[in-house]
């Protein structure tokens, strides 16, 4: 028998090691980015390895799709795994410490970015495709001359207010419309309707919108035109209308002539001279006179098809486009250009500038993505959740401690004891598992403490009752011990199965009440079973021949 | 030797008639009520668009309420959250979730540009934004629901494993009334069915399940030892014996639920309040339903004669009690 309890303290010591040894404070080395500079940095930080879940310590969740709204995507999968890939370049590059990226079925990406509540930076970095083009900004007044015929195609459509033009396209696809392909037919169809319409316009409802910049192929919009301007251009029939072989884009950067304040339009060869496919490298960089700046460079073929391009527009104005929007102003090319280049960023901040040169670095992404789920959590609320949830949990226990001290007395002192190894064990579980703590965790770890203290019930209850019988006392603990087991095994298997359940459905939070539940009753099955026995074989060691118990 | 219950000898099964009444009268409104008005749903359900704001001062709901109304979020709900600083905004209109064209969160920009606007940016800050798009929320939807019957098929699977059938279709029903009963609660309460409340449905299917296992498990257990005794004193009896033990584990589930239902916060109320009343109902069925039921069914489809104890030795204990007891 004596040896039989050695061996048991030795089994306990070792699992208290064990776990002791899982919880310890450890150093862990984060790659960190400086905010003000930019660059990476290591650091090391000491603590102790249990992953607290977003909800926990603030940090944003995000869901991504492909977004085939504009255009259809053939093989999803393929390319969610292609952009995987970049979201996951741009968050290693991001710099936030202990971040996850992976897909999750078929053709979803879950984000989870700890720390971070900066929704619309995240998103932006996320989203951002990040589709770098250099063209060439239009010297040949096209716009100017397509003007008119613009004017021509916004009447048509029904003059100035949008809603009324869109009606009446829908109008004139009427059944005879339908087969007719061709928008310009549509238009013409229109007309009649359209001219019923009295539009008192100074000049044209397009034309009197835009006005001449103060290089070839720029052009300026007042900002409150802004979205009606937009609203013509999204119309099929007005892009149709549209100068052949030129493109129109945004400007990154307003202009403001006195009071007014005016947006930059850019009209520009729509073929690419080189595209951000030969990148190599962007970085972030400042000029006392040019402000924020990315500098990138290209790689040997990029180069040299630059080098041609450049050399051929020498005097010529070149946009650096963007995910369709120009970065500030186009330069003119004084001579052919080779691998180096940079992107000026007059108006933005440090942090913007820096965030380009990452993605222009981690690449741009094969398909626009869409965010179908997020959640932000700040990590004040998260200090708060953490808070509460400790709060309920020492008001829990410290009810179930009361309980069973003033009911089973001295046994009930070994069952709270064996309880502080349950709450260790339960710990060391969930860091020997990698496991999140999340707040529905914290629910479960108190709930768990209720279910282990049941099993102690359990054999209480039965040894009482043996003791009734008028077992002797190293009987009646062996028989309550046995005889409780089924019934403790019983209503932990029915636990342990709907907790299974729970952590396939669940999403973060709710996985990890389903985890926290499962490690507690594991623990549990030792604590409440193995250690409180033993702390029962050494008591009546000590008192060989008790006749009692306080139970 | 403190006692509470002991050697109590009370009929429970009499009372069976007084209690299906009871609980009838408890369940049958709350289900006509959910057939005629629905649950409310919490957005990783329906979609939509949730933002936690806290105030740097208490607003004025209307003003918040009116200038989101402004800015065109359409039937945005406006909650206070704990303290009067707190405030829920909950952008659930379908029509408003279907128009997410340009991501799930275009509405939570929309609410807080709309915010910024009217109070400036320093007089609040976002707390928490959730914001789930109509697909996986239908998604998240059709899981909850197998959730719930792989939960429950897997504890029948269990049960018929564990014990012979009668017991098991008893055991079953029990739950089922369980879950009956919770559903009917959220009701009453006017709680929204989310995914923490789904999960404490579970843990309460689990943990209700538990009592009628622990008394059946004694049921079990007497009939071997007491095959002359009725059965119907039987389950009596198993009750009765396993009342202390009930009262007393109930007690302290019951202590740390009613500490997170007080002191957890807002976010684990909802769960702890299904969970207090699982523990209600699961205590109540384990006694009013699942041995009547079983009293039912072995007079319905009573076992082969000699048969009490073979019937049931079939499902031996897995922790090795002794089957025969010298006494």
């Amino acid at each position: 028998m004596n040896s039989n309890i050695r061996n048991r303290l030795l089994i306990i010591l070792v699992l208290v090691a064990a776990s002791v040894w899982a919880l310890w404070p450890r150093t862990i080395t984060i790659r960190e980015r400086n905010p003000k500079t930019g660059e990476f940095h290591d650091t090391t930080r000491t603590r102790v390895p249990l992953k607290r879940g977003l909800d926990l310590q603030g940090g944003m969740y995000l869901a991504l799709e492909v977004d085939d709204s504009k255009q259809a995507v053939q093989d999803k999968g393929e390319a969610i795994d292609r952009a995987l890939k970049v979201v996951r370049n741009r968050i290693d590059e991001f710099g936030v410490s202990e971040p996850v990226v992976q897909k999750v079925g078929n053709d979803r990406i879950v984000v989870e970015l700890p720390g971070i509540d900066d929704r619309s930076r995240a998103e932006a970095l996320v989203q951002s495709s990040a589709f770098l083009q250099f063209q060439i900004a239009d010297k040949t007044q096209a716009l100017d001359k397509a003007l008119g015929r613009l004017d021509g195609v916004v009447k048509q459509l029904g003059g100035t207010t949008l809603a009324a033009a869109s009606k009446d396209t829908a109008k004139g696809a009427s059944p005879l419309n339908l087969f007719s392909a061709a928008d310009s037919g549509k238009a013409k169809n229109d007309s009649s309707k359209g001219d019923t319409n009295t539009v008192t316009a100074t000049g044209g409802p397009f034309s009197r919108l835009i006005q001449s910049g103060q290089m070839p192929g720029e052009y300026l919009v007042a900002k409150n035109d802004v979205p009606t301007l937009q609203g013509y251009l999204d119309r099929k029939e007005v892009q149709a209308a549209l100068p052949p072989g030129k493109a129109l884009h945004w400007g990154s950067e307003d202009v403001s002539t006195g009071a007014a304040s005016y947006t930059t339009l850019y009209l520009v060869d729509a073929r690419p001279i080189i595209t951000g496919e030969y990148l190599t490298d962007a970085k972030p960089g400042n000029d006392p006179t040019e402000g924020n700046y990315v500098s990138f460079t290209l790689n040997n073929e990029g180069g040299r098809r630059f080098r041609t391009e450049t050399g051929k527009h020498i005097g010529d104005y070149m946009a650096i486009v963007l995910d369709d929007r120009v970065m500030g102003r186009p330069p003119v090319i004084q001579s052919a250009i080779g691998t180096r280049g940079q992107i000026t960023m007059r108006g933005s901040g440090l942090q913007k500038t820096q965030d380009l040169a990452l993605v222009l670095r981690a690449g741009a992404l094969p398909v626009p993505l869409k965010i179908v789920e997020s959640r932000t959590i700040g990590s004040s609320l998260g200090a708060d959740s953490i808070r509460d949830g400790m709060h309920a949990g020492i008001a829990g226990v410290a009810l179930v401690v009361l309980i069973m001290l003033f009911y089973y007395r001295f046994s009930g002192m070994l069952a709270v004891s064996a309880l502080v190894l349950y709450v260790l064990f339960t710990m060391a579980l969930l860091a020997g598992l990698e496991a999140t703590l999340t707040l529905p965790g914290l629910a479960g770890l108190v709930l768990s403490v209720g279910i282990a203290v049941d099993a102690n019930v359990l054999i209480f209850e039965r040894i009482r009752e043996e003791m009734v019988h008028g077992k002797t006392m190293r009987a009646a603990i062996d028989e309550g011990f046995k005889h409780a087991m089924s019934a403790i095994i019983d209503s932990n298997v029915t636990t342990v199965l709907t907790a299974l359940v729970l952590f396939e459905v669940g999403t973060g939070p709710v996985k990890g009440f389903a985890v926290t539940l499962m490690a507690g009753i594991a623990a549990s099955m030792v604590s409440s079973i193995f250690v409180v026995r033993t702390f029962f074989l050494l008591w009546l060691n000590r008192t060989r021949g008790a006749q009692t118990l306080s139970i | 030797m403190l006692r509470i219950l002991h050697d109590t000898k009370i009929d429970f099964i009499r009372l069976w008639k007084v209690t299906t009444v009871v609980t009838l009268l408890f369940i049958l409104p709350g289900l006509i009520w959910i057939a005629v008005s629905g649950y409310k749903y919490s957005i990783e359900f329906t979609g939509g668009t949730v933002m936690q704001v806290q105030f740097a001062k208490a607003p004025n709901v209307g003003d918040v309420r009116s200038t989101l109304d402004q800015a065109g979020i359409k039937g945005a709900e406006i909650t206070q959250f704990g303290t009067d600083l707190d405030y829920l905004i909950r952008a659930q209109d379908p029509r408003a979730v279907a128009q997410q064209s340009r991501g799930a969160e275009s509405i939570a920009t929309e609410i807080q540009a709309a915010l910024t606007k009217r109070f400036g940016a320093s007089a609040f800050t976002v707390q928490r934004t959730e914001a789930v798009g109509p697909k996986v929320g239908g998604e998240l939807k059709t899981k909850a629901i197998y959730a719930v019957l792989f939960s429950f098929l897997f504890t029948l699977a269990y049960l018929a494993w564990r014990f012979e059938w009668r017991f098991g279709v008893a055991a079953v029903i029990a739950t089922a009334h369980d879950i009956l009963a919770t559903l009917a609660y959220i009701k009453y309460e006017n709680l929204e069915i989310s995914l923490v409340v789904v999960g404490g449905i579970l843990t309460m299917i689990g943990y209700s399940l538990n009592d009628t296992i622990i008394i059946f498990d004694r049921v079990r257990e007497n009939l071997r030892k007491r095959q002359k005794v009725s059965l119907y004193d039987t389950l009596n009896r198993s009750v009765n014996e396993t009342l202390p033990r009930s009262v007393l584990t109930h007690a302290t589930v019951f202590a740390t639920l009613l500490a997170l239902a007080l002191l957890g916060g807002e976010v684990l109320r909802p769960f702890a309040l299904v969970m207090l009343f699982g523990v209600v109902t699961g205590t109540f069925s384990s006694i009013y339903v699942a041995p009547p039921l079983l009293l039912w069914i072995e007079r319905k489809w009573p076992r082969p004669v000699e048969g009490g104890a073979a019937a049931t030795s079939r499902s031996r204990t897995r922790g090795g009690a002794p089957v025969t007891m010298s006494r």
